[in-house]
């Protein structure tokens, strides 16, 4: 009877200090990490492939491109993950706790993932004024392989960031509700692991695109 | 302090140590790339430097901030497969 009555609820969430392991969110997000770490590993060996064959060409485009914008992305990138990362831990207090005091780790929560949203907001301007950049000086996919493949993954990397930004929303949203449960902590963890998978890919796309 | 508060405050001081350590990764690998493209002689080692470092950022976000940590081991080991399989394959054909 007692576990009839638990046929349809998320389980509990450890304590902090549980060594029991945890899957963070639901396992489908789980699926779609892994079926976009195999996509993207394709466009990683697709860009040292043309490092590898058009060595000269890549390095001269290189060249033209704005490492300082994109240290300060990867920065803002990086520290959103943060921000998120400390907004979950917040909801998870948020969840636990009981009693009047539960109410800072609600503001604290929402208060991250604005922050988060302000970082990922900062990227896409930032990314905008870069593309806006090679464009005005005329560069475009056609000019050769290596602004194909800028144009075309950091296009696909920044259609996921404004994705994120719908997600950091939800998640926001989600943080100001007057109770967290258990599967509405699940549906943060799950946007939660998105955001860190976006963060996650740039960091190799700057690695790949930016500095070898 | 109490250990209601020792148990939240665990987990946020590994995020920001987490966040310290990939801002600090990132700046090192701007520096990696200054050699890979300004000094011939050392580019190869710096194309290394700035790829490893690439992708213990990456093992490092999915440990510390996607809580890969916590996870089954069967996806906790996928991931780590997957981090040392995808350095090794853009090693090579970065440095062959």
């Amino acid at each position: 009877m007692t576990d009839m009555a638990h046929i349809g609820a998320a389980p509990p969430l450890p304590k902090a200090s549980s060594h029991k392991t945890y899957l963070p969110g639901e396992s489908g997000i789980w699926v779609f990490v892994s079926g976009e770490l195999l996509v993207f590993s394709m466009f990683f060996i697709l860009i040292a492939q043309g490092q590898a064959e058009q060595g000269a060409i890549f390095d001269q485009s290189r060249a033209k491109l704005d490492l300082g914008l994109c240290v300060i992305n990867t920065l803002l990138l990086l520290t959103g993950s943060w921000f998120v990362a400390i907004a979950v831990e917040r909801c998870r207090e948020f969840m636990r706790d009981s009693g009047p005091d539960k109410r800072p780790a609600q503001n604290s929560a929402t208060r991250y993932f604005t922050l988060a949203l302000l970082c990922a907001l900062g990227f896409v301007s930032i990314k905008m004024v870069e593309w806006g950049h090679k464009l005005h000086a005329g560069i475009t996919t056609g000019t050769n392989d290596f602004f194909m493949y800028y144009f075309m993954f950091t296009g696909i990397h920044l259609f996921h960031v404004l994705m994120g930004v719908g997600v950091l929303l939800f998640l926001r949203a989600a943080s100001r509700r007057p109770e967290i449960t258990p599967r509405t902590m699940r549906i943060i963890e799950a946007g939660a692991t998105y955001w860190h998978l976006v963060d996650l890919l740039w960091v190799a796309l700057f690695a790949l695109l930016y500095l070898i | 302090m109490s250990e209601k508060m020792r148990s939240s405050f665990r987990p946020l001081r590994a995020a920001t140590l987490a966040w310290a350590v990939l801002v600090a990764a990132t700046l090192l690998a701007a520096h990696f790339a200054h050699t890979a493209q300004h000094r011939q002689s050392e580019a190869k080692l710096a194309v290394a430097g700035i790829i490893i470092t690439a992708f213990a950022k990456i093992w490092l976000i999915g440990f510390q901030f996607m809580e890969l940590k916590n996870a089954p081991r069967p996806l906790r080991h996928a991931f780590d497969l997957w981090a040392v399989v995808i350095t090794s394959v853009l090693l090579k054909i970065c440095l062959s």
